[in-house]
């Protein structure tokens, strides 16, 4: 369905437990919140993976974590500078094309809104994100500074400072107001997503406006 | 795969997967094929019943493996006949498979993962997110452990999980159905629905002789990715080309799935863009009623709005039928089943 292009690793760096990011040379243009497949060998079925840079950067950035007995992760952590690997044209519809909207995400799925952030999309955006722990919260430093209050950080583990205490459901189910007129963007789990749109449409809104991706 | 006691399962072994392991235990290399006889195709359910292997080979077999079937846990029955069964996964999970009768054909729908990553809107799978994939062997456990198993006629692979976010698990258990040294069961009889993962999709169609049924809802892009996420990586146009490219033969056949959501995806509007989108395709929609499921926005559809759907998309001559709802009262219709409250309550 793609095309595979052979792309050079620029630098494959450890940012987080588990948590890597690939930063490749770029071969095409791409719309942020879209995907590419990566694999070792043209010929080999590629994982897909959002596209964690943005659209005026000259590299191309992945962010994944190692998945023991995974196909792809635990091999790819181990590759250096300079390695040859293969990488798809990009594709899919993730993209978000409204003035005003939420972006939701958990762990690496916070690559499309990273994206989005980083193509200079986030202009009126409310991005709240969730982990576990601070060090999961990838790229909090760079939404910390550009997008001030409406940058939500929730982590669940008790004493990480500047984060709503809760997973991002907790947080969404405290709020007094929900805004049912905007869209809303969720990227993470399927259990997050799910639980994350069943929480907005409780609330009252419209399943129409939210928009969700999902792992697979 | 290992079970409880860490002994791996000969059920779910391909041929292939047989030799390669008697060579391993240095027995003859026919022994696999006698294996395979009595895993999928006789009536036994422990190594020792293998009567046609000799003992030492038995005793060896024994020392590493088990036999790996395992009975339903729990079974249900619906007024109108359909029975829901409860299988335990190798992780200690729960999944379900439907059997439903019919006058003329008896159905199996079986699943393929513990719970969906999917997360279509529609879906009480989805709602319990993803807890694992199933092997081969427990594929094709929820057949050869079927109570009505003889009387069975059809299966569909439309149970819990994507099929195609499974791929080596279906493609082997649909090698052991449709294999003469497995099952020996007719493709024909098979149908594996996918909400469109296309690479395996591809994958399916060109090592398959099996039926595949696609998960539409809308024709409409914008509708569709509201409903089903999948839409953002796969698009429709992209799915219904691949099939388009793919010569199927007249044996086999496309279906499309299409749960009617009232108000939503039956409007002339829906039936002019099926009608685009799905010529040049031999295939059949199969319009399904929808069944509500806790917090969902959508609603069922009258038996009117199908009725007059399915006229409306047959006057545009598209081959259109409507799916008798069955085992809702106990959740085994479409779109309903689910484990997650029997995992929350096992504190998984």
């Amino acid at each position: 369905m793609n095309k595979v292009y052979p792309v050079k690793i620029i630098a494959n760096t450890s940012i987080a437990p588990n948590t890597w990011l690939l930063r490749c040379n770029r071969m095409w243009e791409f719309e942020a919140g879209q995907v590419v497949g990566i694999s070792f060998h043209p010929d080999d079925e590629p994982r897909l993976y959002s596209i964690a840079s943005g659209t005026q950067h000259h590299e191309v950035w992945i962010l994944y974590t190692v998945k023991p007995g995974g196909l792809l992760t635990p091999q790819l952590s181990t590759r250096n500078k300079g390695d040859t690997i293969y990488m798809t044209d990009p594709f899919g519809n993730f993209v978000c094309r409204e003035d005003k909207a939420v972006w939701i995400a958990t762990g690496t799925g916070i690559a499309p809104f990273a994206s989005m952030f980083f193509s200079g999309q986030h202009t009126k955006k409310k991005l709240i994100q969730g982990s576990r722990s601070k060090d999961g919260l990838y790229f909090h430093d760079f939404f910390y500074s550009e997008l001030g209050r409406d940058y939500q950080p929730c982590c669940s583990r008790i004493g990480e400072e500047g984060c709503f205490r809760g997973r991002v459901t907790d947080y969404l189910a405290n709020l007094e107001m929900i805004d049912a007129e905007i869209p809303y963007y969720l990227c993470g789990s399927a259990e997050m997503v799910v639980d994350v749109r069943d929480l907005l449409i409780a609330r009252g809104v419209p399943f129409e406006r939210i928009m969700a991706e999902i792992f697979f | 795969m290992k079970d409880l006691i860490g002994k791996e399962p000969l059920f779910g072994k391909t041929l292939s997967e047989l030799e390669q392991m008697v060579l391993k235990l240095e027995m003859p290399k026919y022994t696999a094929s006698q294996i395979a006889d009595w895993l999928y195709k006789k009536e036994v359910s422990s190594i020792n019943a293998m009567s046609n292997i000799s003992k030492v080979h038995r005793d060896k077999l024994q020392e590493n493996f088990v036999f790996g079937l395992s009975d339903p846990v729990k079974e249900q029955a619906s007024v109108d006949g359909t029975k829901k069964y409860l299988y335990r996964s190798h992780v200690g999970k729960f999944i379900e498979a439907a059997y439903i009768p019919e006058r003329n054909r008896n159905t199996l729908c079986v699943s393929s993962q513990v719970g969906c990553k999917m997360g279509c809107l529609f879906c009480m799978t989805g709602k319990q997110g993803f807890q694992g994939q199933l092997s081969a062997g427990e594929i094709v456990n929820q057949i050869r452990s079927l109570p009505e198993r003889h009387q069975l006629t059809n299966i569909v692979y439309m149970g819990m999980g994507e099929p195609f976010d499974n791929l080596e698990g279906v493609m082997k258990s649909l090698e052991i159905l449709t294999s003469d040294w497995g099952m020996g069961m007719s493709p024909r009889r098979i149908t594996v629905s996918t909400i469109g993962i296309i690479p395996a999709m591809k994958v399916f169609l060109e090592n398959s002789k099996a039926h595949l049924a696609v998960s539409l809802h809308s024709p409409f892009e914008e509708e569709r990715r509201k409903l089903m996420p999948i839409e953002n990586v796969y698009a429709l146009p992209q799915v219904l080309k691949t099939i388009r490219e793919f010569p199927l033969g007249k044996q086999r056949r496309t279906s499309f799935e299409y749960i009617v959501f009232k108000g939503l995806n039956h409007s002339a509007r829906h039936v002019k863009e099926l009608a685009r989108i799905l010529t040049g395709i031999r295939c059949r929609i199969n319009l399904l009623y929808f069944h509500p499921i806790p917090d969902t926005p959508l609603e069922a559809p009258t038996d009117h709005i199908m009725q007059e759907f399915k006229e409306a998309l047959e006057a545009k001559g598209l081959t259109t039928t409507i799916r008798k709802s069955r085992g809702q009262d106990i959740y085994a219709a479409c779109g309903m089943l689910s484990t997650r409250e029997l995992q929350k309550k096992n504190g998984q």
